[in-house]
């Protein structure tokens, strides 16, 4: 009976492994593909990771998006952290609802439309006081910043919640005032959502092309922009050379950090059996 | 035995004194939330070295009143005074108070060390000051070896003393305690009260307690203050709230007591007799009372003050007739539950100083309760 339930269990793992990762997969594997048709398999061969190397273009809008994410993600970090906080801790204010509302908007609203709006809201800026001049680098972040900031918000607010109120007011007892209460208490409290934010925000960036289509201007393409208008010619195989490398990048950071989480727990969980025990 | 002088009496009962000055001054304070009203006009004066406990069951307010003291909440009306100082507008960081949190709110990221010695760096307090205070302090609590730890990696009873080292370290005015044993298990509780009332005298720090634990509250108080739906309804030494309780409230939330309904039938000054119809005897109390002829009040029996006897007591007063219908052995003590002819049920405890002394006591046993006309306390209704 047992053997009949876990070959069920099996196939259904195997399924959904298989539904996620084959698409992973064969990009990875084509990726050392010699033939210089995509859908033809010629032979083991690393040129294309060579020749993509060659390419600046794809290069140089790799580390514009790079640039993009990581001034989007530090900018959202804050203003989220601040709008996030105003709402997890200054009570009942007047318009708590509208700004609860508003930040996370942009979580619920489709991209075309932020895309839209913010190019119109751009270009009236620029006829209305010359800034900003033209679109580039600096509408693409500023509205990466405007849709990220709201994840970062959610993410601050929750974590807020969960915190015990009384840490602070034990500060602030302790003769604190509130800007040391936040700097040396609230803020190495609510770090790791800081951390989870900026990295969420980063990603974001990193992956639109929607929004970033919409705003930026010539010589700024980001990287999913450049991907997407090669392929329109034809999937070139350095493309996959380029996801290759971004999906091992991923996949590296995301088994360091479950390592990292995996050995702090198992310390705290060492440290408070070995607290309980010595009392 | 020889008579201590006055002046040593008004050290330790200033309450006493019309001539001592409070040094905690709550004059009508009301609090509400909106429409709820947390505390109601509460007037009450504590004095220097005092280890004042507030109690009362939940939402009763006790907590409310704690923070007002703390700063944490402004009173929507009325005034606290501090040592002379109205503390109105007065934030938190400003006030010569600290609190000792029911949580212990101890800083997570901060070694022991860092968080007692939290409230001297905020001071801007030199390091090697803060490092021998730190220290000093550590020692008053026995938690020296525990320095370099953080709060994850000790044990219940290590963070209370933590959170009261950190808490005493500024040498607060005033030190607040939101029920600080609350936390810990009855054994590690014992303890630590008479730690905490040792520490007390030693330091001679006024704390305000605030639990909802009675017993805890006897233990640790000078006064307490026993707080119902807002309002302080009794304040007194711990003996006087439990031997003289002033309400019906009072006397069933401090320990357990048998209450029994009755009239006022013969009214002296030196004594006065109530009739009760669910005792076969009048009760007969050895002092005057102030009510009005013929009132309706209620007499309070501690279970611990009744006695049993299996013959008929020689008196007319202050006895009546019952049938054991539980009997509950609890080591130091038996409980017994005695169902009146009236379909009252009495309970009372006798303490087991000889083995089988009450062994004559069974169930369904028809036995005759009585007591001394010191026990009964009269309540008006």
């Amino acid at each position: 009976m047992s053997s009949r339930v876990s070959w069920s269990r099996l196939s259904a793992l195997v399924f959904g492994f298989a539904f996620l990762y084959i698409p992973i997969l064969s990009l990875v594997v084509y990726s050392f593909n010699r033939s210089k048709l995509v859908t033809v398999w010629g032979g083991f061969s690393t040129q294309w990771y060579g020749k993509l190397f060659e390419n600046t273009q794809i290069l140089d809008a790799a580390w514009l998006s790079l640039r993009i994410a990581a001034i989007n993600a530090t900018g959202a970090t804050l203003i989220g952290t601040f709008a996030g906080l105003a709402l997890a801790r200054f009570g009942r204010f007047r318009g708590r609802t509208l700004l609860s509302g508003m930040t996370t908007a942009p979580l619920v609203m489709p991209d075309v439309i932020t895309g839209l709006s913010l190019l119109l809201l751009f270009v009236a800026m620029e006829q209305a006081f010359g800034w900003p001049a033209g679109r580039g680098v600096t509408t693409i972040t500023i509205a990466h910043i405007t849709l990220t900031l709201s994840y970062v918000a959610v993410i601050v607010q929750s974590r807020m919640a969960t915190l015990d109120g009384s840490l602070e007011e034990a500060a602030m007892d302790l003769g604190a005032r509130p800007v040391k209460v936040f700097l040396q208490v609230t803020l190495p409290m609510i770090a790791p959502a800081l951390v989870s934010g900026w990295l969420l925000a980063f990603t974001i960036s990193l992956d639109d092309m929607v929004i970033a289509s919409f705003v930026s201007g010539p010589g700024s393409s980001t990287l999913p922009m450049v991907i997407y208008s090669k392929v329109r010619l034809g999937v070139s195989p350095d493309i996959n050379a380029l996801a290759t490398i971004m999906v091992g990048l991923v996949t590296l950071g995301v088994i360091t950090a479950g390592l990292f989480m995996f050995r702090k727990e198992r310390l705290r969980i060492r440290d408070m059996q070995l607290a309980v025990s010595a009392s | 035995m020889a008579a201590s002088p006055p002046n040593s009496m008004t050290v330790r009962e200033p309450w006493l004194d019309p001539s001592a000055e409070p040094y905690i001054r709550i004059e009508q304070v009301t609090k509400c939330f909106g429409e709820f009203v947390a505390v109601s006009d509460v007037s009450l004066n504590i004095y220097r070295s005092e280890l004042f406990c507030l109690l009362g069951g939940s939402g009763c307010g006790k907590t409310t009143l704690l923070r007002m003291l703390a700063g944490f909440e402004e009173p929507s009306s009325g005034k606290i005074f501090i040592d002379g100082i109205d503390m109105s507008g007065i934030p938190p960081y400003e006030r010569p108070v600290n609190m000792m949190f029911q949580s212990y709110a101890l800083f997570p990221h901060m070694t022991v060390e860092q968080n007692v010695g939290f409230g001297l760096k905020m001071e801007g307090k030199a390091k090697s000051e803060i490092a021998d205070r730190v220290a000093a302090m550590l020692k008053l609590v026995s938690m020296t070896q525990y320095g370099k730890r953080k709060p994850h990696q000790l044990s219940g009873g290590q963070r209370q003393r933590v959170a009261l080292a950190r808490a005493l370290i500024k040498q607060p005015k005033l030190l607040l305690l939101d029920e600080p044993l609350g936390a810990l298990d009855k054994k590690l509780r014992e303890q630590t009260q008479f730690e905490l009332v040792n520490l007390q005298e030693k330091l001679g720090v006024t704390f305000v307690v605030v639990t909802h634990d009675q017993e805890e509250a006897m233990t640790l108080a000078s006064r307490i203050g026993v707080m119902d739906h807002g309002r302080i309804v009794q304040v007194g030494t711990p003996k006087e709230i439990y031997e003289f309780p002033n309400s019906k409230y009072v006397a069933e939330f401090i320990g357990s007591v048998n209450l029994f309904e009755g009239q006022l039938i013969e009214d002296k000054a030196d004594h006065v007799r109530i009739s009760c119809s669910e005792l076969d005897q009048p009760v007969y109390v050895a002092h005057g009372i102030s009510a009005a002829p013929q009132a309706r009040l209620w007499v309070a029996i501690r279970p611990e003050k009744i006695h049993l006897s299996l013959e008929k007591p020689a008196q007319h007063e202050n006895w009546t007739r019952g049938i054991v219908k539980e009997i509950a052995y609890m080591g130091d003590l038996s409980v017994f539950l005695v169902l009146l002819a009236s379909g009252k049920t009495v309970r009372v405890t006798r303490p087991n100083m000889w083995r089988h002394e009450h062994e004559q006591m069974t169930w369904e046993q028809e036995v005759f309760l009585h007591w001394h006309d010191s026990s009964p306390v009269v309540i008006g209704a």
